[in-house]
């Protein structure tokens, strides 16, 4: 196994060109996602911001391999994941979920349900996988709770534990759906400097959807702004705020500045969506 | 924090213990003073004067519990529902779980299976005593069809309402078919078997003891205590009669309790409330 250091393996990069997704096209026929365009560098901390609804589960989705695409291709590291021939990405441990309401398996323990990965890969003994799993937990600051069921720990360690299970799998693309939406402040900072410091340490590239916009500039290096349904780009924000950052940094003048354009860009698409919104029900 | 949790369970526990005692004395006394008020008063106050208090039942249950035959149709009982309910459950749960992840085999089997399900057990009786060959067959396969269709619907409703997250995870991580299903569909579906299980567990006593009563049962013993009850009525023993109401009230009670404990043994991820 090689161990990453930061910046040094730059694998991961996804290219998501001319992406349509329409759900349903004979029958309630939703457009998802229309002529949506993207480039995320590999080691890149890329976060999708963007109304409700609009359209950001479904790109993931498609990353991922849960389901097709109806146009364009989606391809990492220049290989095809998806495309005019093949309309949907096969499921892989290359690209590693977290999901929106979590995924840990309620009848395994933390331990069990990291170990699972390498065990049915068969790249470890399911001793082995028991071992690294045990020290990637402890590592995670869950080293306490590692016998312990989902259902018997917080949210926010739960959620650690859920990006350490897609971790030990060495995966070049960690998938976050608004992993800690609904956690109260400061669980949000700790599972921030968590998840920040293990990014210092995997260099593993991130696509990571939210609705808050501080977590968003303050996690990284691009935000991508999309807009109201059907899913399109429609504003990169660059964040030059150098690594490793720390809470600190939220209350400086650039990360004030970034927080306005930001806003100003989602704020538009609110609009927008509200109206929709209305237009719908009236 | 374990430790002050299972103490609180503990009193909880000893609480809920004291106040099912109270209730249980409660209701005899009530039910002694409602039998005896007609015989003092010659007034029927509580409706219930033509029923046996509890004083007599207890004597009748002393004059019973040294008898063999009384013994025999706990035996005949017990391993009626047995059969038929871990048959039933057997061929349940796979059959369940099919339904839930192919579409082909729920294409082929559910239609059929809609219609069979509303039939009560019962009136499956008169069918199968033709169709089997021994009265004890046609018991058997009346009381697994009350177990069989719960259980079914019970698996089939909770694999189908598993998180799809839980698939998709598994499968990213490379899980193959054969390990989804009985890896990850599986034990997702425990909780739901479960209840499918305590609900068939109660069809299944309901079942066996009527047609207990139905087919008469056969010599001492053998007739079940579906037939210990029949056989005390045609022999006007009212005690008797209670007798056999509170030994299956008792019966049912074990079993559903047995269910209890495997799925707190097979489930330990839910002994957290
Ligand atoms: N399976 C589906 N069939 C039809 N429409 C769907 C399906 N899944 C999602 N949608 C619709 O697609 C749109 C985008 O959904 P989603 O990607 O979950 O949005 P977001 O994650 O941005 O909130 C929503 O309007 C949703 O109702
Ligand atoms: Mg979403």
């Amino acid at each position: 196994m090689v161990k990453n250091t930061a910046k040094a393996a730059k694998k991961g990069a996804i290219s998501i060109k001319n992406v349509t997704k329409v759900y349903d096209p004979g029958g309630v026929n939703v457009m998802a996602v229309d002529n949506c365009s993207m480039e995320i560098a590999g080691g890149e901390v890329c976060m999708i911001v963007g109304p409700s609804g609009c359209g950001k589960t479904t790109l993931l989705n498609a990353i991922a391999g849960f389901h097709s695409i109806t146009e364009g291709s989606i391809e990492v590291d220049g290989e095809l994941l998806c495309g005019p021939t093949k309309p949907k990405a096969e499921q892989g441990a290359d690209r590693m979920v977290v999901f929106q309401h979590g995924a840990l398996f309620p009848w395994k323990t933390l331990q069990e349900n990291v170990a699972y990965g390498p065990t049915v890969q068969k790249a470890m003994s399911s001793g082995e996988a028991m071992d690294k799993a045990g020290q990637m937990l402890a590592e995670a600051g869950l080293g306490s709770f590692i016998k312990k069921f989902p259902g018997e720990v917080s949210s926010g360690m739960a959620r650690r534990a859920e990006i350490v299970r897609a971790l030990i799998n060495n995966p070049k693309v960690l998938l976050l759906d608004e992993p800690y939406r609904a956690m109260d402040a400061l669980t949000k900072q700790i599972m921030h400097e968590s998840l920040l410091e293990t990014y210092d340490r995997t260099g593993v590239t991130i696509f990571f959807i939210t609705h808050d916009l501080e977590e968003a500039i303050f996690l990284g290096d691009k935000v991508h702004i999309v807009t109201t349904r059907p899913c399109q780009l429609k504003k990169t924000v660059e964040v030059n705020i150098p690594r490793p950052r720390s809470y600190e940094t939220q209350s400086s003048e650039e990360f004030r500045k970034l927080l306005d354009e930001v806003n100003e860009a989602v704020h538009e698409e609110a609009v927008k969506a509200f109206k929709a919104g209305e237009r719908e029900l009236a | 924090m374990s430790t002050s949790k299972s103490a609180l369970s503990n009193i909880f526990g000893q609480l809920t213990f004291w106040r099912g005692v109270r209730a249980i004395v409660f209701f005899l006394i009530f039910w002694q003073i409602g039998s005896l008020l007609d015989d003092w008063t010659g007034y029927d106050l509580f409706g219930i004067g033509l029923v046996p208090p509890p004083t007599d039942v207890f004597t009748a249950f002393l004059e019973v519990i040294p008898k063999h035959g009384y013994w025999m149709s706990w035996v005949a009982s017990f391993s009626r529902v047995l059969t038929g309910f871990l048959v039933a459950m057997l061929i349940g749960i796979p059959f369940g779980l099919m339904l839930a992840v192919n579409r082909y085999f729920r294409g082929v089997f559910f239609p059929p299976f809609e219609i069979l399900r509303p039939i009560p057990p019962l009136a499956w009786v008169p069918a199968s005593l033709i169709f089997w060959p021994t009265n004890e067959m046609s018991i058997a396969f009346v009381t697994f069809l009350g177990a069989f269709f719960t259980i079914v619907i019970n698996v089939l409703g909770g694999a189908r309402n598993i998180d799809i997250s839980y698939l998709r995870a598994a499968q990213s991580m490379g899980a193959s078919q054969f390990h989804l299903f009985w890896k990850i569909v599986l034990p997702g579906t425990l909780p739901s078997i479960f209840t499918g299980a305590a609900v068939g567990m109660g069809i299944t006593w309901e079942v066996v003891l009527a047609a207990e009563m139905i087919s008469g049962g056969g010599t001492q013993g053998g007739g079940g205590l579906g037939f210990f009850i029949w056989n005390s009525y045609m022999g006007g023993s009212l005690e008797q009669i209670v007798v056999g109401m509170i030994s299956i009230g008792i019966a049912g009670y074990l079993s559903s309790s047995a269910i209890r404990k495997l799925g707190f043994v097979l489930m330990p991820w839910r002994r957290l409330f």
